[in-house]
């Protein structure tokens, strides 16, 4: 057994567990560390697959930013503990509904994976090399231009539309 | 990967985390001493000739200090926080380049511990992480001030990191790589400081807010919040705390010197490689000596004025000399090499604009109020 895969195992297993010790604990905080923790994982595997652009990316705007705000509202509001029951009570049922078709589905395909063994296309060399950063700048802003400009114009929306939401209205004070 | 390989990267990463350790204790005696001259006094003198001994005197009253975990703390969490703050300011300088090779019992070393292509990323990731260690000290203290400071804490890093990313493109973009090695290579005949002159003082200004220090350490405000997130601490637990904050100021000189200062590079460098870190812990202490003049000098700002800064005045600032860089490179590759000087010449006048606005700002506040 190599230290590739003896390493991935690992990882697997803490991402995992990291994902359930989200879903299940009652205490808002604590979700948030057990997805932080995930995330990290979900990077080292980015790293593993020879990408340290997005593995940094993933640390950075993930782990970094958006769980930080999570972690900033949750402490703001003092919800950090659920009370105890659901709040919705068809909730729970269609959740676990909706996650064994899920389950199926994504069964089926692996299945079918298997059945065909095929293997899956590798990275390209160039995304291994020390150029990778290059490569991947040139190619989002040469092939991939409008879609980058389209999302960074729904981002701006997004910010523009949270910036009104906030304002007061005049004489409202 | 030899052997040999793997103990020389756990020698060298020995050696920075204790000149790391070392550099802490020696920079409070530093702060305090130039403190003191800024205010006319001695300061430390007592223990050891002109009070070098005073560090080790400190922590081993730290060490033996009662540690007290408040009854109603999240005690995890309150544990685990001040290593998960100083962590990432000990980790963040594993990229940061101190030289380029010597030869060593016969060997070459790398006076670098990692080389790796996406360097500059790497310290913003780290950065971003930085900030859970003072907000979950903050929270798990189970106290209210505690818990304001680990809040505005979480806003402040927020917001200037946007501002230091984008003055961190500024070098990226003049050195065309983000690799440190690079970076600090593209710097042999010019710093960039001199390039991008505005680029530098919102690096050095976002990076106060970062480690929150004066005149932005709002998270440990002692006037409205007694000691912010760190109130409830105590003995070596303290300690730690107080280590992450004097380690990020290190580290956050180290990456500046790198990226705006010429790293390592001074004059003969390529003939004797040991000048690399000499330089580089010569241009350490005239940074930290800035840092510390700050805060001799200047008084805190209030904490809205703070956000305000940050979004009004830090932010547009820098997409404006990130679009004057990107523009003033176009050019000089284009057009002619001379256009390369209008980006510290547009930068400043941008600067200027900003500072001209910010006190025109202000004036009005002022008549209003009158």
């Amino acid at each position: 057994m190599d230290f590739t895969l003896i390493l991935f195992i690992v990882l697997a297993a803490v991402a995992v567990l990291t994902a359930i010790g989200m879903l299940v604990s009652r205490n808002a905080v604590y979700a948030a560390l057990f997805l932080v923790l995930n995330f990290a994982t979900v990077a080292i595997f980015y790293l593993m697959l020879g990408a340290p652009f997005i593995a940094m990316a993933q640390v950075t705007v993930y782990a970094g930013a958006i769980m930080v705000l999570f972690l900033f509202v949750i402490m703001l509001l003092g919800a950090e503990k659920l009370p105890k029951g659901g709040v919705l009570p068809w909730q729970r049922p269609l959740a676990i509904g909706l996650a064994a078709v899920l389950l199926a589905e994504a069964g089926y395909l692996l299945f079918q994976r298997i059945q065909m063994t095929t293997e899956l296309a590798g990275p390209g060399l160039e995304v291994n090399s020390v150029e990778a950063v290059r490569t991947l700048g040139l190619a989002l802003f040469n092939q991939y231009l409008l879609p980058f400009e389209v999302t960074s114009v729904l981002l701006l929306v997004a910010m523009i539309g949270a910036i009104v939401l906030t304002k007061k209205e005049k004489g409202e004070a | 990967m030899t052997f040999a390989l793997i103990i020389e990267w756990l020698i060298k990463g020995f050696v920075l985390v204790l000149v790391l350790l070392g550099g802490f204790a020696y920079l409070t005696l530093y702060e305090r001493k130039a403190l003191a001259r800024i205010q006319s006094r001695i300061g430390p003198n007592r223990a050891g000739p002109w009070g070098i001994l005073q560090p080790i005197a400190d922590a081993i009253k730290l060490i033996f200090k009662e540690e007290l975990i408040p009854a109603r703390a999240d005690k995890l969490l309150f544990i685990l926080a001040p290593v998960v703050t100083l962590v990432p300011a000990l980790v963040i300088t594993a990229v940061v380049p101190w030289g380029t090779e010597v030869m060593m019992f016969g060997r070459k070393v790398t006076l670098y511990i990692a080389d790796i292509n996406v360097g500059v990323l790497y310290i913003m990731s780290v950065a971003s992480i930085a900030v859970y260690g003072v907000v979950l000290a903050g929270w798990s203290s189970n106290n209210k001030y505690a818990m304001m400071g680990g809040l505005r804490s979480s806003a402040q890093m927020i917001s200037y990191e946007i501002a230091l990313g984008l003055s961190f493109i500024a070098a990226i973009m003049l050195a065309g790589s983000m690799r440190m090695l690079d970076i600090v290579e593209a710097q042999r005949n010019l710093w960039f400081v001199l390039l991008q002159p505005v680029g530098t003082a919102i690096f050095l200004i976002a990076t106060l807010a970062e480690v929150n220090r004066p005149p932005f350490d709002m998270p440990e405000a002692e006037q409205e919040l007694t000691a912010g997130y760190h109130t409830e601490y105590s003995g070596m637990k303290f300690a730690l705390l107080f280590m992450a904050e004097y380690d990020k100021m290190i580290a956050i000189s180290a990456i500046g010197a790198t990226l705006f200062f010429g790293g390592f590079r001074g004059p003969f460098v390529d003939m004797y490689p040991w000048l690399g870190p000499v330089y580089m812990l010569l241009k350490l202490v005239i940074l930290l000596f800035g840092m510390i003049w700050v805060r001799a000098t200047w008084p805190r700002i209030r904490y809205d004025r703070l956000m305000a800064f940050g979004w009004k005045v830090m932010l547009p600032l820098a997409l404006a000399i990130v679009f004057v860089t990107a523009a003033g490179i176009i050019l000089a590759e284009q057009v002619n090499p001379l256009f390369l000087w209008s980006i510290p010449i547009v930068s400043l006048l941008a600067g200027f604009t900003a500072i001209m606005m910010l006190y025109r700002t202000l004036r009005r506040k002022e008549y209003a109020r009158a």
